[in-house]
């Protein structure tokens, strides 16, 4: 049965859609601000017969991930970006091992220690593999509420479906800020598709190993690099989500994602009243990034207003998607600070008026 | 008079080891240990139910001459990807197989975390005294005086640091029950070590703690010596750094006989 309507902070409702999804196996190390959700875990999963351990280091946390992964279960770990940093060497070999996990990065300012604040500095890192070797990360980035939910179940259903480690960016303030959610029920483990390439002991079989090392000179671990192409290939053509809600005569769209869009959501409200016509495009998967669905959308849309809690790492996507069928505008706050509605629209303004006041133009 | 001849198989390749030829070194330690673990797994009715965890170095490659289950884990996180496995499946058997370098230096907090958890693990500790894969940099446990291509001048303990005992280290921690050291570079030893690695499986067996045995290990490529006086040298020397013998013992097991 589904639940009740119930209202709780964002790292709470991750952790528990997580429990509803599966997972049954949490490690990770404190580091605010996403605290709550492994305190969350460590009580839950004991209720659920799972396992949680805190693990003496983000590193040695990610390792735990893949050996639980090796063996068959849904397994997750999370942090905030310095954390996220540490388990890139470990996402970099379960991408190679083709692994199946779940990360979630509540983001907070950097680099370096940076702060504490919420921040999307991290979407470079997260997108373009983050670590070593030619790889990708399937990134889902939630706008908090019900879409952390839903987005957690389909964060563990994506890593099963492709053996690939799955990354989920929030920020801290989605972690943070309580909302209403719905939880689906619970989903029955038996119910999902069997792993026939896991180790559990070689009883009535021939012993398996997995492992990212190609040392043959026959080119073999160029042929895996070729085979986990065709599977982010795969990834890229079937697996791209976003929103749009963006009126056919729009002079403007607005691009964000996650805390960043609901901001700039409230923005484009406020700016109803002053006959302002404006859309929003929202990516919910960052990698892959929805560069058709945006392609085309510049093409009715004379203007694109790029929005990031970043001083600019996504516009780069949106420049790829819409090259010169629009004008593109971008506004880029740094982590640390929480922009307002206000701000937004005084970006959104100057953008539709081309006066360079708030923003600049990208000159593609 | 009979021609008959009855012939009784008495030594031979153990289950748990695959028929291929190793990368080992002539005289290096690696192949005796790997047919111990092997013999060790086969004689207490493991292979089966086994998951195993190489190191980064120079057994990287195990899980080609294992015959069970193996995980790779990355440089010295052999333990954590351990954990993950055993606490996932607490009915199988786990074991990481490790080298100096691997589980001393880089996997340090790993090593003594797991133990201090007292996850059920076996682990088997290659000490060498140097990084071999990489072609015979200083290790953690290289001794004082002993020369490596990063200590070309022997290794010195104001420059270096001392050669870190980790089995000791190991053993303060509440969660770890059996910690031994043993060599493969006499028969003697060798039978002690196979004792030995067989009642680490049985810690794990009897859920009792984390269990570690030493083996030191001769390198004859990297010291740049003849293996016969590679195997003297661990005698002679490593046992003066690393004495030979039970370092921990909390699991009654003596007591109960």
């Amino acid at each position: 049965m589904p639940s009740e309507k119930m209202l709780m902070i964002g790292s709470h409702v991750v952790a528990e859609a997580a429990v509803r999804a599966g997972c049954r196996y949490y490690f990770g190390y404190p580091i605010t601000p996403q605290n709550e959700l492994p305190e969350y875990l460590s009580a839950r999963l004991l209720e659920v017969g799972g396992t949680f351990i805190q693990g003496e280091s983000e590193v040695s946390s990610i390792n735990m991930v893949l050996g639980a992964s090796a063996v068959g279960a849904r397994t997750m770990t999370s942090s905030s970006s310095p954390g996220v940093s540490l388990k890139q060497e470990g996402i970099s070999y379960m991408a190679g091992m083709e692994l199946p996990g779940v990360i979630i990065n509540m983001m907070r300012g950097g680099p370096g220690l940076g702060n504490i604040a919420p921040s999307a500095a991290d979407y470079f890192q997260a997108t373009r593999g983050g670590a070593h070797g030619d790889y990708r990360t399937p990134v889902l980035a939630p706008a908090g509420g019900q879409e952390l939910v839903d987005l957690t179940f389909v964060a563990f259903d994506l890593a099963d479906k492709y053996r690939t480690p799955v990354m989920l960016l929030g920020d801290g303030l989605m972690g943070q800020v309580m909302e209403p959610v719905i939880f689906p029920d619970f989903i029955d483990l038996k119910d999902l598709p069997e792993k026939d390439w896991i180790v559990d002991g070689c009883e009535g079989r021939e012993p398996r190993a997995l492992f990212s090392m190609f040392l043959g000179q026959q080119g073999e671990l160029y042929q895996h690099n070729l085979h986990l192409q065709e599977k982010y290939d795969k990834i890229t053509a079937e697996e791209m989500r976003w929103e749009t809600n963006c009126p056919d005569d729009a002079e403007m769209v607005v691009v964000a994602y996650g805390t960043a869009a609901r901001i700039a959501e409230s923005a484009i409200e406020e700016l109803e009243a002053e006959d302002l016509r404006l859309g929003l495009f929202r990516p919910i998967t960052l990698w892959p990034f929805p560069k058709p669905a945006l392609r085309e959308l510049s093409k009715k849309v004379p203007k694109v207003a790029v929005f990031e809690f970043s001083l600019g790492q996504m516009v780069e996507d949106v420049i790829f998607s819409v090259g010169e069928r629009a004008e593109i505008y971008f506004h880029g706050l740094p982590g640390g600070i929480i922009p307002t509605p206000a701000d937004v629209a005084d970006f959104l303004r100057s953008a539709a008026k081309g006066d360079g006041k708030v923003g600049r133009r990208i000159d593609v | 008079m009979s021609t008959e001849v009855a012939f009784e198989q008495i030594f031979g390749r153990p289950e748990s080891l695959k028929t291929n030829p190793t990368h080992y070194c002539p005289g290096c330690g690696h192949s005796v240990a790997h047919r111990l673990v092997a013999e060790c797994l086969d004689e207490m009715g493991l292979r089966e139910k086994t998951i195993g965890v190489p190191p980064v170095g120079c057994a990287v490659l195990a899980y080609n001459y294992f015959n069970f289950d193996m995980v790779e884990a990355p440089h010295g996180r052999a333990l954590a990807v351990a954990t993950g496995i055993k606490r996932v499946h607490p009915d199988k058997f786990v074991l990481s197989y490790q080298g100096d370098g691997d589980l001393a230096a880089i996997g340090t907090a790993e090593t003594i975390h797991s133990g201090n958890r007292g996850e059920r693990i076996s682990t088997i500790f290659i000490n060498n005294a140097i990084y071999g894969m990489t072609g015979g940099q200083m290790a953690p446990t290289t001794l004082l005086g002993q020369t490596a291509t990063t200590a070309q001048a022997g290794r010195d303990a104001r420059l270096h640091g001392s050669p870190i005992d980790i089995s000791r280290m190991l053993a303060v921690c509440d969660g770890v029950v059996y910690v031994e050291r043993c060599s493969l570079t006499s028969i003697k030893q060798i039978r002690r070590a196979k004792k030995a690695i067989k009642k680490s499986y049985q810690c794990q067996l009897d859920d009792l703690g984390f269990s570690i045995v030493e083996l030191l290990s001769p390198c004859p490529t990297n010291w740049k010596v003849s293996p016969k006086a590679a195997w003297a040298w661990v005698n002679d020397e490593m046992t003066k750094t690393y004495p030979l013998g039970v370092i921990k013992d909390t699991t009654g097991y003596e007591d109960k006989k």
